[in-house]
């Protein structure tokens, strides 16, 4: 693949990047990343991976635009209220970007769906809004092999860290288990600043792209958390923890099943 | 007793051992039900909360679940 005159154009201020140059942006164009979630997160990840010429982009969402989205989720505008998310998504990035692929996946995540979901994908990004969906992604990941970003909100605070299987440690490595249904508030209940997710969406994008390109360090082993009301960042390292039931020394967790326990009403609801 | 809790310096006024137990209601933690710990690099198992001690110069972090996103 040759870059054209127009894309050269197009991702001139990346091209000039040494850390990118015209190589790095071929391999962008030759990379695929799945984004699950097409919300608070999947919004600033979609749009700027779309503009940052991520060749192929899944998005996954079943969930269609409310109008109590919009405070925070601005890859939706006010006429797409009822429309598909994933739809939704896609016109935005295409109008950002026709150069781009983007595949729709308009259903939730689950066991029996989210391996081959996956499966064709060089990166995937948490941006779902549930534990059951957390935890089914960092199985999917880390049986399947495939380095992902995880990223979580509430109110005004926000964690992320990347997982790159066999070399880093996991989501489970810090939290074996979900914690149960209804215990921990979600942004529907507790409310969340609508500027957070595009903090930490922007910093999972980041990471997608570095991945991409092979530069830099990628967000291994260490929690960021991020505080808006402080605004304070925060690096927690961790080590991989031997007793993770799925990537520690006696795994417990061999196949992809549903956390039915932390599946909340409304994630089987619509 | 010096501690390094969440980044911060804390001093816990206590006679004898602390177990991470007791550090949790010591220092008023929220969600112990849930939370996770991680003392000096290594994440406890919660069901050796009771048996893991606290000592002067450890580093704990409470890590807590964040499941926004999408809502
Ligand atoms: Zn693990």
């Amino acid at each position: 693949m040759k870059l054209t005159e127009d894309q050269i154009n197009r991702y001139s201020r990346h091209i000039l990047l040494k850390e990118v140059g015209g190589k790095g942006q071929k391999k962008l164009l030759e990379g695929k990343v799945l984004i699950i979630g097409a919300g608070g997160l999947g919004s600033p990840i979609a749009l700027y991976l779309a503009a940052a010429g991520v060749g192929t982009i899944g998005i996954a969402d079943a969930d269609d635009v409310d109008v109590t989205n919009l405070q925070r989720q601005v890859i939706h505008f006010t006429p797409d209220v009822g429309k598909p998310k994933v739809i939704s998504a896609k016109e935005k990035m295409q109008a950002i970007n026709p150069d781009v692929e983007v595949r729709t996946y308009q259903e939730w995540v689950s066991a029996a769906n989210i391996a081959d979901m996956i499966a064709d994908y060089d990166f995937v990004i948490d941006g779902t809004d549930n534990f059951a969906a957390k935890f089914l992604i960092n199985d999917a990941c880390v049986l399947g092999g495939k380095p992902y970003s995880h990223g979580g909100i509430l109110q005004f605070d926000g964690q992320t860290m990347t997982v790159a299987p066999g070399q880093s440690p996991c989501y489970r490595c810090i939290f074996p288990e979900p914690p149960p249904k209804d215990a921990i508030p979600s942004c529907s209940q507790a409310g969340v600043i609508g500027v957070l997710p595009g903090v930490l969406g922007t910093i999972q994008a980041t990471e997608a792209i570095k991945y991409l390109l092979g530069q830099g360090d990628l967000l291994t082993g260490r929690l960021l958390t991020y505080s808006a009301l402080r605004m304070r960042f925060r690096e927690i390292p961790f080590r991989k923890n031997p007793k993770c039931p799925i990537c520690g020394e006696h795994p417990t967790i061999t196949t992809l099943k549903d956390e039915l326990d932390a599946m909340t009403v409304c994630d089987l609801g619509h | 007793m010096n501690l390094t809790v969440n980044g911060k310096s804390a001093t816990i006024e206590a006679q004898g051992n602390v177990s991470v137990l007791q550090l949790l209601d010591l220092l008023n933690v929220s969600q112990k039900e849930y939370v996770t710990v991680e003392l000096n690099g290594d994440i406890l198992d919660r069901e050796s909360f009771a048996a893991s001690p606290v000592q002067d110069g450890d580093t704990v972090e409470f890590l807590y679940f964040m499941g926004g996103g999408a809502l």
